[in-house]
């Protein structure tokens, strides 16, 4: 880069690549000083590489877990750059301070990208198109760029990206740079397949558990069988005498046998003899549900929200809605079970497998292995699920120390018990709903939850809509390690919330749907405290989803509908579950969703995230739930762990979004909360019972 | 330790391995034929799926040493060109989303559309057992009615 201008504006960074060719970075960090000088160097950290020779590629930032992200990020960067998406190569970025925030979570990469990216690939159309009216010796404004290739209209004359590589490199980044208008999008908003679509169905090492390098062992760890145990001592003697075991290796509180395959690994850590002592309390979910019960029946310590005054306007004289709900504790169960690639030796560490937090992953084995964080390197496989469960990074951490104890690299396999009994857990929750009404009108709401560990923000719709409003929230300590599960607080909160106003509905005798639109106007035209929510938002999905279901009309015969609408990771979802009664069971048909996200970026894969969040919800809804006994899981793998499967899901869903000009928000978590109430309440409506417990099938 | 030769994707390969190692880590571990996947171990899963003489099985639970002359068939060897009519429409349909559970979904999907060329929905949720965490349900159904109408049966 000879003369490039760096700005803080934009951070942008162009760099020549070693014999010609142009590169373009970006970052979201605030400070472009973060970037080293690769003046001439190759580099491949950045988002766009182009060579002489034509080769247009795109780096895919964040962790793929199955969001799309590896398809939908550099749809947003092929947008602006004006390249033909059927010519252009996508990789997987390693991980890299370049890229900025290497995180998968909180329906965030979309969101926090679209903007940066956006810039990234107009900024280099832009260099391309200077580079070719300099060569032409023309005005810039009589070029243009599309499809790989800058034109001088009116002479004809036309230059592909690859030819004109080389000189944009030397041209300084320009400080400002002017977006696409959004009515002229050709790749945002349309179907595009899954980049990996072809490796997946034809069954392409794609995922770290397909790992395989010369001198690798495999390695399955014996942990501890129950939270509150730690290990004592072990017998390793009947595992050192089996075929294809190597090494046997205590690593902290556990004990790793590394084999040659893994089963002659598994067959040698089910050999071991291990004894564990207490060492801390053994905890069940018959203690906890017990106290939870306990704990709504007192006054919380303090609250989320309080709105108006809910004691005066809840008293004896009022009528009363009092009821409980309760979700359980449930496990990650992503599909691939937990494992991951290390190599360490010379003070370096080399890492690839599956985490969603790749930063965190690298700090903690710098200090684990005492080595600079740069001597640490992380590779990014394409994921078998996340769900929050990786954003744990022990599994990377416990390879890294394994590998250095053993000296060579191994790759570690967690079986599905290690999986389910070493989890970061959605907390178990207890919520218990009050509404007082007054002459057939709705007083006051007061909501209280407890959850395992910790509390939770309950702030969230309806408060701004009601006078008197008031939420709290707290936690009971466990020693059980709690996480964040897809949705986390949202995913159980919308159940409560939203089953228990199909509840106020049904005291009322009002329709659900109305009641929530009178609800959502009042909180515009005469909010109480502050709105956390956009109301006309809100009731744009609610419209489009009465619209889509033919809410209010008649149905057929043994068909009943449930609804239900929420608010999370900036996204408005509102959904309708049709279900039937087949021998006197219910089977969901079909779910209706209207979704306000923004912007669509990749049509199908955003329709796959919603479709796929409703299933997720159902499932969990209908069947879920992990038990402790004495700190063990009792559910430790599928026999036992129920599980949605093709008999329990919806025949269809059919998904709808709000056009929007807006930014686009976070989608793989928001259709997920509001399912499991739309399905509750159907299942009222088909039945006259209320599910308040979760699972409803249990 | 036992060397046993395989018929898998109409090639026969060697493999030395104790016999009661489960069919899905000889393909992975020493066939390097790691398209079938690890999902639970228990045969509830249905990650693992491969092709014991046409018939679906879940290999995590199937010793080596009872595969003796049978013909195995993995995701790899389901078709030439990843052209298999059921590969085609997951293509088509977009299915997956993290992928993983993917192949032994569409083994799965190839053996009932093989037994039972034109399946109702009743057929396909008896059919596939297979779990997936995120979801792809209602394209996996969309995706073997649409193979089935093109003659899954064919391939």
């Amino acid at each position: 880069m000879s003369n490039a201008t760096l700005s803080r504006r934009n951070f942008l960074r162009v760099t020549a690549i070693a014999g010609g060719g142009m590169m373009v970075g970006f970052s979201v960090l605030a400070n472009a000083a973060d970037f080293p000088e690769e003046s001439g160097v190759f580099s491949p950290n950045a988002f766009i590489r182009i060579t002489p020779d034509g080769k247009i590629t795109l780096l895919a930032p964040n962790p793929e877990i199955g969001q799309g992200v590896k398809t939908s990020l550099p749809m947003i960067i092929a947008e602006e750059l004006g390249v033909d998406w059927q010519k252009i190569n996508v990789e997987f970025a390693p991980f890299d301070a370049k890229f900025g925030n290497q995180v998968a979570g909180g329906s965030g990469s979309v969101r926090g990208r679209f903007e940066p990216l956006r810039k990234a690939g107009a900024t280099a159309k832009m260099m391309l198109v200077e580079a070719a009216a300099q060569t032409w010796n023309v005005p810039v404004e009589e070029c243009e760029a599309e499809n790989g290739s800058v034109i001088h209209k009116s002479s004809g004359k036309k230059l592909s990206y690859g030819a004109l590589a080389s000189k944009a490199a030397t041209l300084p980044v320009p400080s400002e740079v002017k977006l696409k208008d959004t009515k002229d999008f050709k790749i945002i908003g349309t179907r595009v397949k899954d980049l990996d679509v072809k490796k997946i169905v034809t069954g392409k090492p794609l995922f770290g558990i397909d790992t395989r390098r010369e001198g690798m062992l495999f390695a399955v760890v014996a942990r501890s069988p129950a939270y509150g145990k730690k290990l004592k001592s072990f017998d390793d003697s009947e595992t050192k005498k089996m075929a294809g075991i190597k090494q046997v290796i205590q690593i902290k509180n556990s004990v790793a046998v590394l084999g040659t395959s893994t089963w002659a690994a598994r067959k040698g850590r089910d050999a071991l003899k291990m004894v564990w002592e207490d060492a801390g309390k053994l905890e069940s979910t018959t203690e906890h549900d017990a106290a939870f019960l306990d704990m709504l029946s007192r006054k919380a310590p303090n609250t989320s929200r309080n709105d108006g005054d809910v004691a005066a306007n809840m008293t004896a004289s009022h009528k009363i809605l009092d009821v409980t709900y309760h979700t359980p504790v449930v496990s990650h169960a992503q599909m691939e079970p937990l494992n991951y690639f290390a190599d360490v030796r010379d003070g370096k560490a080399e890492l690839f497998g599956p985490t969603q937090v790749p930063g965190s992953l690298r700090g903690q084995v710098a200090r684990e292995l005492n080595i600079p964080p740069e001597n640490v390197s992380i590779g990014l496989p394409r994921q078998g699920g996340g769900f929050g469960r990786k954003l744990m990074p022990d599994n990377g951490v416990e390879a890294a120390l394994i590998s250095a104890a053993a000296k060579c690299p191994v790759q570690v396999q967690w079986t599905r018990e290690d999986d389910m009994q070493n989890d970061f857990y959605r907390p178990s929750a207890s919520f218990r709903y009050r509404a007082s009404f007054e002459n057939n009108k709705l007083l006051a709401w007061h909501q209280a939850s407890v959850w395992l560990n910790r509390g939770n923000n309950d702030d969230t719709y309806p408060a701004g809509a009601l006078q008197n409003f008031r939420a709290e929230s707290q936690g009971l300590p466990t020693n059980i390690p709690m996480g964040y599960w897809r949705a986390p607080g949202h995913n159980v909160l919308g159940f409560a919330a939203e089953s228990f106003m199909d509840e106020v509905c049904h005291e009322l005798k009002r329709d659900p749907v109305a009641f929530r639109l009178e609800l959502l106007e009042q909180a515009k035209q005469q909010p109480v405290g502050k709105v956390n929510y956009n109301p006309d938002k809100f009731k744009s999905v609610i419209e489009l989803v009465a619209k889509m279901s033919s809410w209010g009309k008649e149905q057929a015969t043994g068909t009943f509908l449930g609804f239900s609408a929420w608010f999370s990771f900036s996204t408005y979802v509102a959904e309708v579950v049709e279900l039937k009664m087949v021998e006197g069971k219910p089977r969901v048909q079909k779910v209706y969703c209207a979704v306000n996200c923004g912007r669509v970026v990749n049509l199908s894969g955003a329709e796959n995230q919603v479709q796929g969040a409703i299933v997720d919800g159902i499932g969990h809804a209908l069947l879920t739930k992990l038990n402790f006994e004495k700190g063990a899981a009792v559910e430790t793998n599928f026999d036992k762990y129920r599980f949605l499967r093709m008999r329990n899901a919806p025949l269809d869903v059919v998904v709808e979004f709000v056009p929007s000009e807006d930014p686009p928000t976070g989608l793989g978590e928001p259709a997920l909360p509001p399912v499991a109430a739309a399905l509750a309440n159907a299942l009222f409506a088909a039945t006259g019972k209320r599910f308040r417990k979760m699972p409803f099938e249990d | 330790m036992t060397k046993f030769k395989l018929s898998v994707n109409n090639k026969v390969l060697q493999a030395e391995a104790d016999g009661d190692t489960p069919l899905l880590w000889v393909l992975r571990d020493h066939l390097n034929l790691v398209g079938t996947k690890y999902g639970c171990g228990a045969a509830q899963c249905g990650a693992c799926t491969v092709h014991i003489n046409g018939n679906p099985v879940r290999s995590c639970l199937y010793p080596v040493s009872a595969v003796g002359s049978s013909k195995v068939v993995t995701i790899e060897g389901l078709s030439a060109n990843g052209d298999h009519p059921v590969q085609e429409a997951w293509e088509e349909f977009d299915v997956a989303q993290c992928g993983y559970c993917q192949s032994g979904q569409i083994m799965a999907a190839a053996a009932l559309l093989k037994r039972n060329p034109k399946p109702t929905d009743d057929d396909i949720d008896a059919a596939m057992t297979n779990i997936c965490r995120c979801g792809t349900h209602v394209r996996i159904r969309a995706a073997i009615h649409s193979a089935a109408r093109k003659g899954g049966l064919k391939k």
